[in-house]
């Protein structure tokens, strides 16, 4: 898109392109005016919260899937990762890195089950302008990056079933938000015959 | 004689927080693609999308929001139109228009956003798009239209 000394190249394909360096940014304030359009659109399209959490995970979907596409071209010089402790980690810290400029907190494996993991964020960016009605439960707006998340995992060849949830922190104000990874049978039997 | 256009959006663009444009830009095609296929008429598409920012972005230069530069140029002999003009958009990275959504307005979403920010400032215009780069032009350019300066009401009456 940027061409020297003002200049546009024209190109007959997008494809074409050559691909941005990903160092472009818009203002927060853009991106939450978007997000807050994204769930007040979502809002009057269903009635009642599960709903509108997996219209927003399926939203994030459609990005993860493109994410993992562009950032295993670019920060990964065309590898994918194939293990599992691989690909969470890449999700972790270069999907995290990338779109919301930090690591995330943490990434930790599920005490109770062998096939749950989960990422922590103190204060995830879309949830960082929101506060949920009373009257809305347990709604996360984080369903939008469990959707990312889900989204890279599936096109990597990792389905799960991911969510978000609040968890409450003790001597903050406000609770941080975990995405529980929970994987399908067949990528554990798979990563078994691995080792 | 064109008003020059004041500088300090790119200021006031170095100091607010900032995200990735391409989650922006990611988070945006999911809209789009989400109100295609609820919609499924590219014009109500259009629609949808220039209603969408109108409300809540309040006040807007491109500068401060997305980070590109936009030259106002033509303006007419009364002075009541005049054109918007930009190459850089991180909209449409990554956007190509498929056959069935010729008709489809992209960055309609501008449109609304330039519409409602005058409305704050108490001019009713109208805006529409003239070249749009996803349509094979060489720039982007809105066209913007006062109809009229709106006097300023207050919200409520003294006696209520």
């Amino acid at each position: 898109m940027i061409g020297v000394g003002g200049k546009i190249k024209q190109y007959s394909s997008v494809l074409d392109k050559p691909l941005s360096k990903g160092r472009q940014e818009v203002s927060l304030s853009a991106f939450a005016f978007l997000f807050s359009e994204l769930v007040q659109y979502n809002q009057t399209q269903v009635d009642n919260i599960a709903e509108l959490e997996r219209r927003l995970e399926d939203a994030g979907y459609a990005v993860g899937a493109r994410v993992l596409e562009l950032f295993c071209h670019r920060e990964k010089g065309n590898r994918r990762e194939t293990r599992l402790l691989g690909i969470l980690s890449f999700v972790h810290t270069t999907v995290w890195k990338v779109l919301f400029g930090k690591v995330a907190d943490s990434l930790e494996k599920g005490t109770e089950h062998e096939d749950e993991y989960m990422i922590s964020e103190k204060e995830l960016l879309v949830n960082r302008f929101i506060s949920i009605p009373k009257d809305m439960g347990t709604f996360n707006c984080g369903a939008f990056v469990a959707g990312i998340v889900r989204g890279v995992l599936d096109n990597a060849g990792f389905p799960a079933v991911v969510t978000a949830h609040f968890v409450p922190m003790e001597g903050q104000q406000r609770p941080r938000t975990t995405i529980l990874i929970k994987f399908a049978d067949e990528v554990l039997r798979r990563e078994a015959k691995l080792v | 004689m064109a008003p020059v256009v004041p500088r300090s959006g790119d200021a006031v663009f170095a100091n607010v927080e900032r995200v990735n444009a391409e989650l922006f830009t990611l988070t945006y095609g999911a809209i789009v693609r989400q109100l295609l296929t609820d919609l499924e008429e590219v014009e109500e598409v259009n629609k949808q999308l220039d209603q969408i920012l109108i409300i809540s972005m309040k006040q807007v230069g491109f500068k401060m929001f997305l980070g590109v530069t936009a030259t106002v140029t033509n303006w007419d002999v009364e002075g009541t139109t005049c054109s918007l003009v930009f190459e850089d958009n991180p909209l449409v990275e990554f956007v190509e228009l498929p056959d069935t959504c010729q008709g489809l307005y992209y960055c309609n979403i501008l449109s609304g956003v330039v519409r409602g920010a005058l409305e704050m400032v108490s001019m009713k215009t109208e805006v529409s798009w003239v070249r749009d780069m996803l349509h094979g032009d060489d720039a982007y350019e809105l066209r913007v239209k006062l109809i009229k300066q709106v006097p300023e009401e207050y919200p409520y009456k003294d006696d209520e």
